[in-house]
C-alpha cells in the first residue's frame, strides 16, 4: 500500500467514528471531555456551533453516531452520546454573551427562508452574523417546524425548543409567522438575493383507497397532522381504543400521545416484521413500556364502520419472504383476517413533500417523482437563486440531517451572493496538537473506563401518562453524566506515527491491548489485512500505513478498527515515534472560511 | 499517572487448541524502560506458548536478579514463577525439575546473571542437561545499575558515556557448545519471526536449550559505537538459516533445494531454509566453525546453531521414574519393612 496521507483532513476525521457518522460532524469527543470537566457551557457551545439545537437533539436525535461509536465494537454498547448532549444543555450557564454578534451594518444582501424548521433556522444562524438580512416565513405561529408540530412535548419540552429557536430568531431575523407562502414567484419578485426552501415533508400519507376510509372518516386521522393539532392544542382527546398504523418514529409518537389523551387500549399495527420497523429501537421500547402492544405482520384490509361510526379495522396476517437478492415480499399466511376494535385510527405510514406553491415556470426543474432537482453538495436548484435544504431537499430524513444541509446551503448562498463558484468549497478547519505533558502524563484522560452504559432514568408512568407535557426522560444527573462521559474512548486523540524516529523495537506492537499494530513487509491492502496481528474484519475501517522503515525495510500497519486510543503505544515508545495528538475538525460553515469572511 | 492497561481486547482474537486467547498468556504491565528489548522477548515467549497451546499452569518461570529476571512478571501471569537469588536460578531450576519432570521450565536470565555472578551455576545446568529453556536476555551492560559494561560486552564496544570496553566478551553460545548443550541458538529481540519458532523448538527439545537473545538496552547501551544497539545488530546480523517450526502432525507443504528438516524428539520438526554455507545444525564441528568464522568477519550469527534432537536429559541419565517425584505418595516412598528387608537381602 501507499503510505497513508494523514495530511488529508478526512483521514483522521474518519477515525473519529461518531463525528464522521454525524451528518453535521459534531466534534463529539471534544464536548464529552468538556462535560467530564464540568464545563457544560463550553460543551453546549461546541454543540451549538455544529448542530444548532443541542437541547432538542440531546432528546430527540436519531443518533447515527451511536451505532458508529467505536466503543460498540469492543464493549456491549456504545457511549450514550445523545443523552450526554442533553447533560450539557441541561447544566449550561448563560450563553447570551457567547452568541454571535450581529454587525450593525448589513452587507446589503437579503435572503428569504421559507419554512422555519431546523434547516431554515440553521441557514439563518449561519448567515445573519455575516450581515445578511434574513426574512423567515412560516404558516405557524412560532418557529421550529416539525420539531414543534411533530415531536410531542413529553419527549421535547416546549421551553427547550423555544429557547433554542429564539436564540436564532434574536439574531435580528425578520420574522413572518402565520404567513403561508402560496407563490414562490411572488417571493422571488420581491427582490431577494437568494431564496432558501426548507418546507419539510409536510404531507402525511393516507390510505385513501382502503375500503371504508370515507365512511369512517371522522375518526381516521393522518398522524403528523394529528400530532400538529395536538401540539397547537386544537385536539385535546381521543377515543379509548386506538389503532396506530405504521412502524416509524411518527407512529411511536402517535401511540404514546394517544395514551396521554385518553387512549386506554392503544395498539400499533405494522405491516413489516418487528425487527424491520423503521422506528428507533429505544422509541419502540418506550412505547411498549407504556403498555402499547406492537402487532407486526398485519396488513390493513379495510376500515369497518357501523351506522356511520368507526368500529375498527380488519387485517390480513402475512409473513416476510426474501428472494435471492434480499428483496422482501409480504406473503399472506392464509389465516383468517383479524378484526381489531377501534374508536380512532391514526395513519402514520410515511410523509412526503408537497410543492403546489412552486410555479413550474421559475426555472426549477422537477424530476419524475415531482421532486425538485437539487445538487446534493451545494443544495442549489436549477434556478441558481433558489436553494433547498432539510426534508424539502432530498426527501424526509431527520433533524440532524436538516441542520447539516442547512450549513451546506448557507455556504452556497454566501458564495453565490459574493459571485464565487459554488463547487469550490472552503476547507474544513482542522488542528492537530500533541497531548503529551510528561512521562505517564497526557492532557486527556487516557484510562479506559470499564463501566457498562448507564440507563437514562425515566419519570414514573403514572405521572407521565396523565400529563402530555410531562417529560418522560429525566436525563442523566451530573454524576452519572460524568461516569458515562468517562466511557468515551477519545477517538479524536489520534495515534500519530513518525517513521523516521522508529527504531523498530516492537514495544508498541507488544503493548497494544487490542493488537492494532503490526510491523511487516508491505503488500496490497487485501494481502496486508490477512497478515495483521489480529483479524481485520471491518474493511470500512482504515489502515494507517507508514513509509518504508529504514532499518528493516518493513512498514508499520495500524488497523484503526478497535484502537482504544489508550496511548500505551506512545507511552512505550522510546523515541516518541508515536504521539497522541488531538485532532479537531470543524466542518465548513458559512461563518468562517468563506472567502472574505475568513 | 496514566500507565494502565485497558481490559478490553480485540473482539475477534483467535483461540488456540485448548481454547485460550493470547490474553491468557499475558502478565502484568511491564515496568521496564520504554523500548526495552526484554519486553519484546517476553512477548515472543507468550506468543510461542500460545501457539503451542501449552496450558499456562504447566509452565514454570525461574529467574535470578536483573532487568531480565524481572520480566517473568510481565508474561504468563497464570504460570508458576520463582524469582530467586542473583545468579542462582540454575540451582532452583535443578530442584524444580528434579521434583516435577512434567512441567515446561523457562529459565530467564541476563548477561550479568549468567555470565558473571551466576557463571558457576550456569555451566553446571548445561553439563547436567536439565530439560529446560534457558533464555539469556543479553544487552551487554548492567542496565539495572546504570549501564556498566557486562561480561558479554564486546572488546572495543563503546558505552553511552564514551568509554571503550577493554576486555574480551564471553560468548555464551560458544560456551554452551563447548559444554555440550544439546540445543544452542542465538537470536535478536527485534526479530520475532526468528525468535518465536526458536522458542517453540526449544520447548519441544527434551534437554537443555540455550537461547542467547541480543536485547538492546535502549537507555544505556543503544548509542553509536555500542555493538549491542538496535542499529549495530541490524547492520551486522547474519542468520544460519530461516526457521519454521512445524508442529506434530502438520505436513510440510513447501520444499526448497537449499533446505533442511530436523525432526525433533516429540515428532515436531524444524524446517530450515537458506542454509549458511558449510553449516549443518546436527554437526557440532560445523556449528563451531560457523560461529568462529562469523566472529572473524565481524558478523553476528543468529538462528539455530546446533541441535542434538535425541538427547538424554538429567532424569533419563539418572533413570528416575517417569512419574514426577513430587506426586509419589507415602506408600510408594515408604514401601514398608518387607521391601526394606528384601533390599537389604539383595545387598548381602
Amino acid at each position: 500500500m501507499e503510505p497513508t496521507n494523514v495530511h488529508d483532513p478526512e483521514y483522521y476525521h474518519k477515525v473519529v467514528d461518531c463525528q464522521y457518522a454525524c451528518p453535521a460532524h459534531t466534534p463529539v469527543p471534544e464536548y464529552i471531555r468538556l462535560i467530564a470537566a464540568e464545563k457544560y457551557t463550553e460543551a453546549y457551545m461546541v454543540n451549538w456551533e455544529s448542530n444548532v439545537f443541542p437541547g432538542v437533539l440531546g432528546r430527540t436525535c436519531d443518533r447515527p453516531c451511536e451505532p458508529a461509536c467505536r466503543r460498540g465494537r469492543v464493549d456491549e454498547e456504545p457511549v450514550a452520546i445523545c443523552r450526554l448532549k442533553r447533560v450539557a444543555a441541561d447544566n449550561k450557564g448563560d450563553i447570551t454573551h457567547l452568541l454571535p454578534k450581529i454587525p450593525t451594518k448589513g452587507n446589503g444582501k437579503r435572503i428569504a427562508l421559507i419554512g422555519a424548521g431546523p434547516a431554515s433556522l440553521t441557514v439563518a444562524r449561519d448567515l445573519a452574523p455575516l450581515g445578511y438580512e434574513i426574512h423567515v416565513f412560516d404558516e405557524q405561529i412560532k418557529g421550529g417546524g416539525m420539531m414543534r408540530s411533530q415531536i410531542p412535548s413529553f419527549r421535547l419540552p416546549e421551553s427547550v425548543l423555544d429557547e433554542e429557536v429564539n436564540n436564532i430568531l434574536n439574531l435580528g431575523i425578520h420574522q413572518h409567522f402565520k404567513t403561508y407562502v402560496s407563490s414562490l414567484k411572488s417571493v422571488i419578485n420581491d427582490g431577494y438575493d437568494a431564496v432558501f426552501i426548507g418546507t419539510g415533508a409536510p404531507r402525511g400519507r393516507d390510505l385513501t383507497n382502503l375500503p371504508g376510509r370515507a365512511e369512517g372518516g371522522a375518526n381516521i386521522h393522518v398522524g403528523i397532522e394529528w400530532l400538529a393539532s395536538v401540539a397547537f392544542e386544537h385536539t385535546k382527546s381521543i377515543g379509548k381504543k386506538v389503532i396506530v398504523l405504521g412502524g416509524g418514529n411518527t407512529a411511536m409518537d402517535c401511540c404514546r400521545t394517544s395514551r396521554r389523551l385518553g387512549g386506554e387500549d392503544v395498539k400499533v399495527v405494522v405491516r413489516s416484521p418487528y425487527s424491520e420497523m423503521k422506528a428507533s429501537p429505544w422509541e419502540k421500547e418506550d412505547a411498549q413500556h407504556e403498555d402499547i402492544p406492537i402487532l407486526d405482520n398485519h396488513v390493513p384490509v379495510s376500515f369497518v364502520s357501523e351506522n356511520g361510526k368507526l368500529k375498527g379495522m380488519t387485517f390480513e396476517k402475512v409473513h416476510a419472504v426474501y428472494d435471492e437478492k434480499g428483496k422482501r415480499s409480504l406473503v399472506p399466511t392464509g389465516e383468517p383476517h383479524v378484526f381489531i376494535e377501534a374508536d380512532d385510527v391514526l395513519v402514520a405510514i410515511g410523509q412526503e413533500n408537497y410543492f403546489p406553491w412552486i410555479e413550474r415556470d421559475l426555472g426549477i426543474e422537477f424530476d419524475k417523482w415531482d421532486m425538485p432537482k437539487v445538487d446534493s453538495t451545494t443544495f442549489q436548484s436549477t434556478n441558481p437563486k433558489v436553494f433547498f435544504g432539510g426534508d424539502a431537499a432530498l426527501g424526509p430524513k431527520n433533524v440532524i440531517t436538516a441542520v447539516a444541509q442547512g450549513h451546506s446551503a448557507a455556504v452556497s448562498i454566501d458564495l453565490y451572493c459574493q459571485g464565487k463558484p459554488l463547487d469550490v468549497r472552503p476547507d474544513p478547519m482542522t488542528n492537530l496538537v500533541s497531548q503529551k505533558m510528561g512521562i505517564h502524563e497526557w492532557s486527556y484522560d487516557s484510562i479506559v473506563a470499564n463501566d457498562d452504559r448507564y440507563v437514562v432514568p425515566q419519570a414514573e408512568k403514572k405521572v407521565t401518562l396523565i400529563d402530555r407535557k410531562k417529560e418522560v426522560e429525566l436525563g442523566f444527573d451530573k454524576n452519572v453524566g460524568f461516569k458515562e462521559a468517562q466511557r468515551c474512548l477519545n477517538c479524536d486523540v489520534q495515534t500519530v506515527f513518525t517513521e523516521n524516529r522508529c527504531i523498530e523495537c516492537d514495544a508498541c506492537m507488544d503493548i497494544c491491548p487490542t493488537d492494532c499494530i503490526t510491523f511487516t513487509v508491505n503488500g496490497t491492502e487485501e494481502d496486508l489485512r490477512t497478515r495483521l496481528k489480529a483479524p481485520s474484519l471491518h474493511l470500512d475501517q482504515s489502515l494507517l500505513v507508514s513509509n518504508t522503515l529504514a532499518a528493516t525495510g518493513r512498514v508499520m500497519v495500524k488497523d484503526e478498527d478497535v484502537c482504544l486510543h489508550c496511548g500505551l503505544c506512545a507511552e512505550r515508545c522510546p523515541t516518541s515515534a508515536w504521539d497522541m495528538q488531538k485532532f479537531f475538525y470543524n466542518t465548513t460553515k458559512a461563518h468562517h472560511g468563506c472567502g472574505s469572511h475568513a | 499517572m496514566t500507565y494502565v492497561r485497558p481490559t478490553f481486547r480485540h473482539p475477534d482474537l483467535p483461540k488456540n487448541k485448548i481454547n485460550f486467547t493470547k490474553k491468557d498468556y499475558e502478565g502484568a504491565l511491564s515496568t521496564l524502560c520504554a523500548g526495552c528489548g526484554h519486553d519484546s522477548i517476553s512477548g515472543a515467549i507468550a506468543q510461542a506458548c500460545f501457539e503451542l497451546s501449552v496450558e499456562p499452569h504447566r509452565i514454570a518461570k525461574l529467574s535470578g536478579i536483573g532487568c531480565s529476571s524481572k520480566t517473568p512478571a510481565y508474561f504468563l501471569g497464570n504460570s508458576h514463577g520463582f524469582n530467586s537469588v542473583h545468579g542462582r536460578m540454575p540451582s532452583v531450576a535443578t530442584g524444580a525439575y528434579l521434583a516435577n519432570r512434567d512441567l515446561v521450565y523457562f529459565g530467564v536470565s541476563g548477561d550479568g546473571d549468567s555470565a558473571s555472578i551466576g557463571m558457576g551455576q550456569f555451566v553446571h545446568a548445561i553439563r547436567r542437561n536439565l530439560n529446560m529453556v534457558y533464555v539469556v536476555m543479553n544487552n551487554g551492560c548492567y542496565g539495572l545499575t546504570k549501564g556498566q559494561d557486562s561480561a558479554t560486552a564486546d572488546n572495543g564496544s563503546k558505552s553511552k558515556a564514551g568509554s571503550t570496553n577493554l576486555f574480551n566478551a564471553i560468548d555464551l553460545v560458544g560456551l554452551g557448545l563447548e559444554l555440550g548443550a544439546t540445543f544452542v541458538a542465538r537470536s535478536f529481540s527485534g526479530d520475532k519471526t526468528q525468535l518465536i519458532p526458536l522458542i517453540k523448538a526449544a520447548i519441544s527439545h527434551p534437554g537443555f536449550a540455550l537461547i542467547d537473545v541480543i536485547s538492546p538496552c535502549v537507555t544505556f547501551n543503544n548509542n553509536v559505537g555500542s555493538t549491542k544497539s538496535y542499529d549495530y545488530v541490524r547492520e551486522h546480523i547474519e542468520a544460519t538459516s530461516t526457521v519454521d517450526f512445524v508442529p506434530v502432525m502438520e505436513e510440510i507443504t513447501a520444499s526448497y533445494d537449499d533446505a533442511k528438516e530436523v525432526t525433533l524428539h516429540d515428532g515436531s520438526a524444524l524446517h530450515l531454509q537458506k542454509l549458511h554455507q558449510g553449516w549443518n545444525p546436527e554437526d557440532k564441528l560445523s556449528a563451531m566453525n560457523a560461529i568462529q568464522t562469523s566472529k572473524e568477519k565481524g558478523e553476528i550469527l543468529t538462528g539455530l546453531i546446533y541441535i542434538e534432537p535425541n538427547t538424554n536429559a538429567l532424569h533419563d541419565v539418572l533413570q528416575t521414574t517417569k512419574t514426577p517425584l513430587n506426586t509419589l505418595k507415602e506408600d510408594l516412598l515408604c514401601p514398608g519393612i518387607d521391601a526394606l528387608e528384601a533390599l537389604n537381602q539383595s545387598l548381602r
